[in-house]
């Protein structure tokens, strides 16, 4: 624990597992504003110099029903949440015990509730932790104009040990007008805060960091990644949880110069945005697992025509519909597999919510450089997490097309290079026309049924994949050992949570966090397990697929699985306690 | 437009172009006689005639006999899957306003795999000119009843006809808001340039409709020559006037027979306010 959050009781001493955070959890049921309070908490986190987190979690009702703004805050920048909270505040109990498996409650955490909201749920209770029954109702109702949320705000703020003014300067910032209701809530925010201020978990807020910090959710950084990339079309066709990134995109294309489009469905966005950077314009998609399974014919074309496009897939529960508004990293096989013919692809995992931009922007580079798809495999939790994070360094834009020359003598549009890319003519270039196909064709792009035109086509663009240096981006990889630890996307917060508390526990381990999952060369991954005896694949889904996919591509070392599906978050301890037990069992037998 | 990727910049017409100038090299692989070789024939007319040189033009398509015509021109071509041609067409004109795109399909490719791509598009009003050569079948995989085929045209597939009454791809594309509404006849090359040339011209969504006949698996069809005649009134502008003649229609009237004034598409790249980095700031704490 961090010496500048300190609990307030010795009694209430820090557990071992307890890092430098705090976890909140702010729940209720329909119009409580849960996710208000949670947003405005975390702009105050922000405004005290915090690192922050907050995901978001509803059923499935569309409006209304119970959520839960789930926070972690804390002095470093946080990648996961924490294994169990320290604080629940419930606003009332309706349906809010169905939460109960994703907010654990830790023994010496506080349950705040109405007093007069009724019994506090068995499994709640069954906790142990303390709980403060305040009649919140009743003192939303002394203010009134007041919402009950900001009732809540001041309270979680309080414990989590803010001070008054970033939360008051939260409020102010997120309700943008004056007037009689802006100071009632502020009052009601002020009783909040006056009643819970003798159970304060944290004291005194830690002083600024001197750090350049940002506050955003991964579908706003892929977004902005990949307009930072040059991306200036996009199409799309609505879906949760991807929306996001198209909402921030339309007023930020345009803004940018370029547009956005809502298209009938998947089919036709796709294909638009084919269309679109066959005219020459950097352009993407974003979807999620059903979306992309619609689209898997024209990223096909894409692959064949030699067009470069970006697809988003932010990941969800599936297969199907699935669970709409909940994380699961199970459109691997799909991504990496899902396409008819030989189909080289590029498919691409950021490694953290703030990682979302630089992983995007290389995406769209890749596409460009490389005139074939890319697919950037996201997911619920990253997309529509908030997180304060360090202001990320991104690489200066370095998107490059080959063009065609105009006039070029002899210009074949698939003209078979060393490196496989041939110089793409733009619609508009004279002296270079030709016609994209989705057909297998000759150098020249006329149709072409030949066995000797397909193998040379299908080589051709295989090898300008393959072929391509990478650099050191492909993966993070850090740490050393005999025993290594392979993951890849949302997963690989928990896993650097828990392989640094595993080493800790005296368990060192080798991290490999892949980024460049295709293609994903087997010296690569060799090079990376070079004296590595052991290795454990971690990711969130059922099938093992990140496992699966990697022993197909690769000799692992006596290889073992950690993987689970969604909805419920991979937790750290979780994580931890199979790398410390399967480390321990070999031990035994070796 | 963005920086990475500038489009060259577009020349001006200095020579006057020949409807040969917009044929490639390349030899149709149809059927001797296919109906769509004087569609062709038109297309490169009619491109001569509002005389946008050729690498100015796209022309997009998606999967059929009818879609091969892409290569055959001098034009850029795309040549994409089935049904989903007028999607990509939609994408590259927004993004590229400054080019001439034309959209090709056949009866099964633009009214059923297609379909509703069809009534979007009509809706949407991009200022694209869409030729649909309809065939009342399926001509590349070799004779299966379309959307435009008779109920009662018997086939492998459908034995003893279909039972479905056909598809009115001319009412359905006024009902749904295209911009401009034609029906041609592929062997009456003159007209068919002039209706492609003036829905090239006109602004929004053109949808030409051909009757283009396949002798392979339709060979009465050759007989549509005798049945076509002009249509004896002129455009109308009124959408639901246009409607009632053409479901009253014998189905072999040629002409433009609707031309209404939609303002095309509104979206579309606008000029650059702010850097990415300077939007990126926004995020900043
Ligand atoms: C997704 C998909 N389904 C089916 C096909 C097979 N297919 C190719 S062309 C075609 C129909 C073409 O008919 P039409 O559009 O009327 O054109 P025509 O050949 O008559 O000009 C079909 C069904 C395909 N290529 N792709
Ligand atoms: S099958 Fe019919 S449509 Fe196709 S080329 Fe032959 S005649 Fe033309």
């Amino acid at each position: 624990m961090d010496a500048s959050i300190t609990t307030e009781q010795p009694a209430r001493a820090a557990p071992a597992h307890r890092l430098d955070s705090v976890s909140l959890a702010i729940a209720g049921s329909g119009g409580s504003g849960v996710m208000t309070a949670g947003t405005w908490l975390l702009d105050a986190a922000a405004r005290s110099g915090l690192y922050g987190l907050m995901v978001r979690t509803s059923g499935p009702q569309i409006r209304g029903g119970e959520a839960a703004a789930l926070l972690r805050l804390g002095t470093a920048q946080l990648e996961s949440l924490d294994d169990a909270f320290d604080v629940l505040l419930a606003i009332d109990w309706q349906n809010v015990h169905r939460f109960a498996d994703e907010i654990p409650l830790r023994a010496d955490g506080l349950l705040v509730c109405d007093a007069d909201a009724g019994e506090v749920p068995e499994v709640f209770r069954a906790t142990g932790a303390k709980v403060i029954a305040l009649p919140l109702k009743k003192m939303a109702k002394a203010h009134p104009g007041s919402w009950i949320n900001m009732l809540a705000l001041g309270i979680t703020g309080t414990l989590a040990g803010l001070a008054i003014e970033p939360l008051e300067d939260a409020v102010r910032a997120g309700w943008k007008r004056d007037g009689e209701v802006l100071q009632a809530n502020l009052r009601a925010l002020r009783a909040g805060a006056e009643a819970v201020a003798a159970h304060a978990l944290v004291q005194r807020p830690p002083a600024p960091p001197s750090q350049r910090r940002w506050l955003l959710s991964g579908n706003e950084a892929a977004g902005f990644g990949a307009l930072r990339g040059g991306v200036r079309f996009v199409a799309a066709y609505p879906i949760t949880p991807a929306t996001e990134l198209l909402e921030w995109m339309a007023p930020a294309l345009a803004q940018a110069g370029g547009c956005l489009l809502q298209a009938e469905d998947e089919l036709a966005s796709i294909n638009m945005i084919i269309g679109a950077s066959f005219g020459g314009v950097p352009s993407l998609t974003a979807t999620a697992g059903p979306g992309l399974a619609l689209m898997t014919e024209g990223i096909g074309l894409a692959v064949a025509a030699e067009v470069p496009i970006v697809v988003v897939d932010v990941m969800r529960g599936g297969p199907s519909t699935g669970i709409p508004a909940k994380s699961e990293q199970s459109d691997l096989s799909f991504a990496v597999g899902g396409l008819h013919g030989d189909a080289p692809r590029l498919v691409l995992a950021p490694t953290s919510i703030s990682d979302c931009a630089a992983t995007t922007q290389w995406a769209v580079e890749l596409a460009e450089a490389l005139q074939a798809p890319a697919i950037v495999l996201s997911d619920q939790f990253m997309g529509q997490s908030r997180a304060i994070v360090a202001a990320p360094e991104l690489p200066p834009p370095a998107a490059r097309r080959l063009l065609a020359e105009p006039h070029a003598p002899d210009y074949k549009r698939y003209r078979d290079t060393p490196s496989g890319v041939s110089p793409m003519a733009i619609p508009g270039a004279p002296g270079t026309t030709y016609t994209a196909d989705g057909l297998e064709h000759t150098e020249a792009a006329i149709p072409s049924s030949q066995a000797r035109d397909h193998a040379r086509q299908l080589d051709k663009r295989l090898r300008k994949l393959t072929g391509h240096d990478y650099g050191a981006r492909w993966a993070d990889i850090e740490g050393d050992g005999p025993l290594a630890v392979i993951t890849f996307g949302s997963a690989s917060g928990p896993v650097h949570e828990a392989a640094r508390r595993a080493a800790a526990q005296g368990v060192p381990l080798k991290r490999v966090t892949l980024r460049l999952l295709a293609p994903l060369e087997p010296e690569l991954l060799a090079q990376a397990l070079a004296g590595v005896e052991r290795v454990m694949v971690v990711e969130q889904n059922h099938g093992a697929q990140l496992l699966r996919y990697l022993r197909g591509i690769a000799d692992l070392p006596h290889p073992h699985s950690f993987h689970k599906p969604g909805p419920l978050p991979l937790r750290p301890a979780e994580i931890c306690a199979a790398l410390v037990e399967w480390a321990a069992r070999q031990e035994q037998t070796a | 437009m963005n920086d990475m990727c500038q489009p060259p910049a577009l020349a001006a017409a200095a020579e006057p172009f020949a409807a040969r100038d917009y044929k490639s090299d390349y030899k149709p692989i149809w059927c001797p006689g296919c109906g769509d070789y004087t569609v062709l024939n038109s297309v490169t007319r009619a491109l001569s005639i509002v005389q946008r040189p050729p690498h100015e033009v796209a022309v997009v398509s998606g999967i059929g006999c009818s879609s091969r015509i892409p290569a055959y021109t001098a034009c850029y071509g795309f040549h994409g899957v089935h049904g989903r041609a007028l999607a990509a067409a939609t994408g590259l004109k927004v993004a590229r306003p400054d080019l001439t795109v034309l959209v090709a399909s056949g009866d099964g490719d633009g009214y059923s795999i297609g379909g509703n791509h069809f009534l979007h598009a009509c809706r949407r009003n991009v200022d694209l000119t869409y030729i649909v050569m309809d065939n009342h079948v399926y001509g590349m995989t070799k004779g299966q009843p379309s959307p435009t085929t008779e109920p009662d045209w018997d086939s492998k597939l459908s034995p003893g006809g279909t039972g479905v009454r056909s598809f009115h791809p001319l009412v359905i594309a006024l009902a749904s808001g295209a911009n401009f509404v034609a029906r041609c006849f592929s062997g009456d090359q003159n007209t068919t340039a002039e209706i492609i040339a003036a829905g090239i011209r006109h602004p929004g969504f053109s949808f030409i409709e051909i009757l283009s006949p396949c002798v392979t698996f339709r060979p009465e069809q050759r007989g549509w020559k005798d049945l076509v005649h002009p249509a004896s009134v002129a455009p109308t502008d009124d959408p639901a006037r246009a409607a009632k003649r053409i479901m009253t229609d014998d189905g072999f009237n040629i002409g433009i027979l609707y031309a209404g004034h939609r303002a095309p598409y509104g979206g579309g790249p606008v000029p650059a306010t702010r850097t990415p980095e300077e939007i990126g700031e926004e995020f900043a704490l």
